[in-house]
């Protein structure tokens, strides 16, 4: 049979005929935005406004309904719809007479119309089960469970700022899980078991090697393979990653790890890391009880406490880590205690402190 | 469809968010036989999955297209044995329009092609701002790539190439926006095709193009290359609206001019006015958010570059540090010294890294001196938060008697 090979290189299609006429019209010219309620932003320009359904999405979709999706931007927005960078649709529509038919029908069919303005923006997220070999948790079970106990968040826009809360289901964090207001990832606590015949079979030795960030993995000559250091491994999986002979998924062992008080944008004092508040909170499929309760009260306690405007790390550099401890009955253990590359700079030299109980 | 009980899944098709358990099960009920069986097995392999509380997957193999050696990422169960409708399931990386705009017969077009060649599931979209086409055979690789073609779609990066550069809705819809970065993002990624389709690079390397400074694409925590947004003339006021701002009720002495970083906004309650010192302003976006009808970014615009963000693997998380302050990003002279700039930081990258070593790894290993005398600029003080607070430097040869050895 003789192959048949279309075009390469020819790159993405352009987006100038993808966009609203009103987007090209006002292309450049914008004016300014408000919100006409929750999950609809009106943004202005010159030209006239534009109106955007914003909608929250599991992000797994089938064929089925982006094809309804398709209907429905052909029944309200003459055809046009984006996605964002935290996997919402939005529906580009002028005709304000629309906005309403369009929300009711989406709501109608379960599809929530919300996360715009200071509310809990949809959550990002990794495979997980569904499609990655080096997940420690679930990524999609674990949004959902979270996302539907955290629905009303979603719904309303009254929180002291924005809450992005991310997920990824290993330490590769595909996404930018580690600065964000709150940040849960799958990780695992015990080291990788070694298949010798593996290793020596598929793996490149130095790459393996090089791929650890604590270097406690040494070559095993005789066995053409390698050894783990117990004592310095910190089960992070690359060495997996660069080498399957090495598994570290582990059923009884593997569990999820919670960060707060990141934030990617340039406002105020600007983006910064999320950093480690519970060590350790076991899989518990279907719904992870114990992961949502934790986000929960994460939540709730800043909402209840921060100031009108700041973010949830922005609360916390105020109060203090200490008194954030003490508000949320969190126990702080050795595990929060940083004893990586940078981590003299996190302790404290200052004697400034709260007592706390 | 089967009618199946799977309990631990079945739990995540109640709950008010909608259920991406329902969505695996309406791509298995679309009439279609091969997505009814793909789809099944997968749901079968994930109910183990919660079981068993371990994934079913294995690690790609080199799988993909002719002439192409990214945009495929080969996907495997590892047990093929109970699931063999998922023996293989390959994922592809199809390249998004700037901004994730698209009209209804695009979505319909990716639809048919992917019903044709795939399980009907993806993801709208991949972390890294592609559209996901999730779970197909070797066999159909070719075939739904030459379809896809034909169409006018291409696919995006994997493994250790140029990434899918992607970036905010900028122009489209955003009056913050400092530069265009639909376009540049299409001229980019049009520019490095070959870069994008074809790995040949230490690791992977990332950029990402945000249009102000709020970074809708988290820009500056997981690109290698963060095109971030900014002006650097005067914030443009309209006191008149702020005016409306404070009648409506607005604690503009608190919530904008409290908030402010360098305490370079003060309001005057009796006059309704706000002010702003210019020259102290960082751009930091807190006031023109705040006050979007009155507050409006300058008008000399263009862009800081950013470089060395990275996600925590292997030397810790990085966040872009700032190289150039700023860039005019010329549209007119094709963003020219924007590309020069570019392939002189992947050329000095490409010659000393180490495999699997990113861009912000390698910075902080050679040090940013040396990096800096590679890529030919100047140090200077928006580069750190503060300089070294140690005696450890180094002199060279260059530094004496007008650089007599």
């Amino acid at each position: 049979m003789i192959a048949q090979f279309a075009p390469t290189d020819i790159g993405p299609p352009h987006y100038w005929d993808k966009m609203p006429e009103m987007c090209q019209k006002n292309y450049g010219k914008w004016q300014y935005h408000e919100y006409e309620k929750i999950g609809v932003m009106k943004h202005v320009g010159p030209e006239g406004a534009l109106y955007t359904v914003r909608v929250g999405s599991p992000r797994l979709l089938s064929t089925v309904t982006l094809r309804w999706f398709a209907e429905l931007a052909d029944k309200y927005c003459d055809g046009h719809l984006r996605f964002t960078s935290r996997h919402n649709v939005e529906f580009l529509l002028v005709d304000h007479a629309n906005i309403d038919p369009l929300v009711e029908t989406l709501e109608a069919a379960g599809w929530p119309v919300g996360g715009t303005g200071k509310s809990l923006k949809n959550l990002i997220h990794t495979q997980g089960w569904v499609h990655c070999h080096s997940s420690a948790t679930d990524a999609s079970g674990t949004v959902k469970a979270v996302m539907d106990d955290l629905y009303e968040y979603f719904k309303r826009d009254d929180l002291p700022a924005k809450l992005k809360i991310s997920m990824a289901c290993c330490l590769n964090m595909c996404g930018a899980v580690h600065c964000s207001d709150i940040a849960f990832v799958g990780v695992h606590r015990k080291i990788p078991r070694v298949d010798d015949a593996g290793v020596a079979n598929s793996c490149e030795i130095p790459n393996v090697v090089a791929s650890c960030p604590n270097a406690a993995i040494r070559p095993n000559p005789k066995a053409k393979s390698v050894i783990i250091n117990e004592e310095k491994c910190m089960y992070c999986g690359n060495c997996f990653s660069v080498c399957p002979s090495l598994p570290i998924a582990d059923p009884e062992n593997d569990g999820i790890a919670v960060f707060v008080g990141g934030k990617v944008s340039t406002t105020r004092k600007g983006p910064a890391f999320s950093k480690l508040v519970i060590p350790y909170i076991p899989n518990e499929p279907p719904r992870w009880d114990s992961l949502v309760k934790a986000i929960r009260n994460l939540v709730e306690v800043w909402v209840e406490n921060a100031r009108p405007g700041e973010r949830y790390g922005e609360w916390i550099e105020r109060i203090g880590w200490e008194k954030f401890f003490e508000m949320t009955g969190l126990e702080f253990t050795d595990k929060h205690i940083d004893d990586f590359t940078f981590s003299v700079k996190t302790f404290r030299t200052n004697a400034q402190f709260k007592f706390t109980e | 469809m089967s009618s199946k009980v799977r309990p631990m899944i079945d739990e995540l098709k109640n709950g008010k968010w909608p259920s991406y358990i329902k969505e695996i099960e309406k791509s298995a009920a679309d009439g279609n036989a091969t997505h009814a069986s793909q789809c099944t097995a997968l749901l079968d392999l994930l109910e183990d999955s919660f079981n068993e509380k371990r994934p079913h997957w294995k690690h790609g193999g080199i799988v993909g297209v002719r002439s192409y050696g990214g945009g495929v990422i080969g996907r495997y169960t590892d047990n093929p044995e109970k699931y063999p409708e998922v023996t293989e399931f390959h994922t592809l990386r199809i390249n998004q329009p700037s901004g994730w705009f698209y009209k209804s017969d695009d979505i319909r077009t990716l639809c048919d092609i992917w019903e044709k060649h795939g399980s009907g599931l993806t993801n709208f979209h991949g972390a890294t701002g592609d559209i996901v086409f999730l779970g197909t055979t070797t066999e159909h690789l070719q075939p739904c790539f030459n379809d896809l073609s034909e169409a006018g779609w291409d696919l995006g990066g994997s493994g250790s190439d140029l990434r899918t550069p992607s970036c905010c809705v900028g122009p489209g819809r955003c009056e913050y926006a400092c530069f265009d970065s639909l376009d540049l993002c299409y001229n980019l990624t049009q520019t490095y095709q070959t870069e994008l389709h074809r790995p040949m690079w230490p690791y992977k390397s990332k950029i990402k193009i945000s249009a102000c400074p709020n970074d809708c694409v988290a820009s500056q925590a997981r690109a290698d290359i963060s095109i971030i947004g900014k002006w650097r003339d005067a914030i443009i006021v309209d006191q008149a609206e702020v005016a409306k701002y404070a009648d409506a009720g607005l604690d503009i002495e608190n919530l904008v001019c409290g908030y402010c970083p360098t305490a370079c906004c003060s309001y005057d309650a009796e006059k309704k006015e706000i002010n702003i010192d210019n020259a102290n302003c960082t751009k930091c976006m807190h006031c023109i958010n705040a006050m979007p009808k009155a507050l409006h970014v300058g008008q000399e615009k263009g862009a800081t570059i950013m470089l060395g963000g990275k996600a925590t693997i292997v030397q810790s998380a990085f966040l872009s540090w700032v190289i150039v302050p700023f860039m005019k990003l010329d549209k007119e002279d094709d963003y020219q010294e924007l590309k020069d700039f570019l392939e002189k930081v992947w050329e000095w990258w490409d010659e000393n890294a180490k495999v699997r070593e990113r861009l912000g790894e390698l910075i902080y290993r050679k040090g940013m001196a040396e990096f800096l005398k590679a890529v030919e600029l100047d140090p200077i003080p928006q580069m750190v938060k503060h300089p070294r607070e140690n005696p450890y430097y180094f002199w060279y040869p260059e530094d004496f008697n007008g650089g007599d050895k």
